[in-house]
């Protein structure tokens, strides 16, 4: 049962994604192309609220569900590994069409060739666990 | 009830995305979806290979339950919450797209041309996607995060490692779209 909210979240996620267009192969595209505002002002917005809801929890306004203060894990510093991963990601991106979210979105709305591109991803998430220390972080 | 099988405006889209995050927050976890991947990786035996996959994998079921509800989130809003309005596309991005071979452009969520069956029988085809998910699958390990983990997460908490992601997310993306994409659709 403690996982049925986690459940619903993913539901919740995947209708909002499918819904606002954002898993569509043809938004990014135009997102990336500059000739629709549609992209800009989701991810704009998503940032905007998501600024104002953690202001109010770093205020101490909002506590999580175990009565304590929310806080967001702190990234690494670093640039190497951001620029570079960022950049390969995008590349995967704007090609498929579809990030790790969107992927399973996808496969339920009934695009079953998305299990080749999750197998890939898998593949390549292995690749990175293997090569990670030999990469520039 | 038509606003809600309408395509949903992005004014209503990023705070609903937003509200995402908020609530994995409160449940003590963070939005962050390709963290999954090295679960999976983990969860399939991947920790024999490589010690980043050497973490209790189980203690990230809650995320995986996440992507189940996502898949049948996708399933729900396509066969219960839709009437089947084509994507409004700039007519521009529609004849773009029309000349590099891509018919019917918004009619549906992703292009026949590279997800259908003919796509899928073809070598090309094929390596579109296998090479798609690999680039997908290796960048957001390599990055730390997503477009969930970084551009969302990262972004709304004001971290600096999160808009150096975002800006290489760009980078990619342009360079795809703009100057890859046009040589591998050539007609």
């Amino acid at each position: 049962m403690k996982f049925l909210k986690f459940l619903i979240v993913g539901i919740i996620f995947g209708i909002i994604l499918v819904k606002s267009e954002a898993v569509s192969w043809y938004r990014i595209y135009e997102m990336f192309r500059f000739q629709s505002f549609h992209m800009y002002g989701i991810i704009g917005t998503a940032i905007a609220s998501g600024v104002l809801f953690l202001q109010l929890a770093k205020k101490g306004f909002i506590k999580n569900i175990h009565g304590q203060k929310i806080a967001v894990p702190k990234k690494d510093r670093g640039f190497i590994r951001y620029i570079i991963g960022g950049t390969i990601f995008g590349l995967g991106w704007a090609l498929i069409g579809a990030c790790p979210g969107p992927m399973y979105i996808l496969l339920g709305t009934g695009v079953f060739s998305m299990l080749i591109v999750i197998a890939a991803a898998l593949i390549g998430t292995f690749l990175y666990g293997i090569l990670k220390n030999k990469l520039p972080h | 009830m038509e606003s809600i099988l309408n395509p949903w405006p992005w004014y209503v889209s990023g705070p609903l995305i937003a509200l995402i995050m908020a609530l994995l927050l409160y449940f003590g976890k963070t939005f962050g979806m390709s963290s999954n991947l090295r679960t999976m990786c983990s969860a399939f035996g991947a920790d024999k290979f490589a010690d980043f996959f050497r973490f209790d994998w189980k203690a990230q079921k809650w995320n995986l339950t996440v992507v189940l509800g996502a898949i049948i989130g996708g399933y729900i809003a396509v066969n219960f919450l839709s009437n089947g309005t084509p994507t409004n596309l700039n007519t521009t991005t529609i004849s773009e797209l029309q000349n590099l071979g891509f018919k019917n452009a918004g009619t549906t969520l992703v292009p026949k041309e590279m997800y259908g069956l003919d796509a899928l029988t073809s070598v090309e085809g094929l390596l579109i996607l296998i090479i798609g998910g690999l680039l997908v699958g290796f960048g957001t390990r390599y990055a730390g995060g997503c477009t969930s983990g970084h551009a969302i997460t990262g972004l709304s908490s004001l971290q600096k490692p999160s808009l150096i992601a975002v800006i290489g997310f760009f980078i990619g993306g342009l360079v795809m779209t703009n100057f890859i994409l046009p040589i591998i659709f050539n007609p």
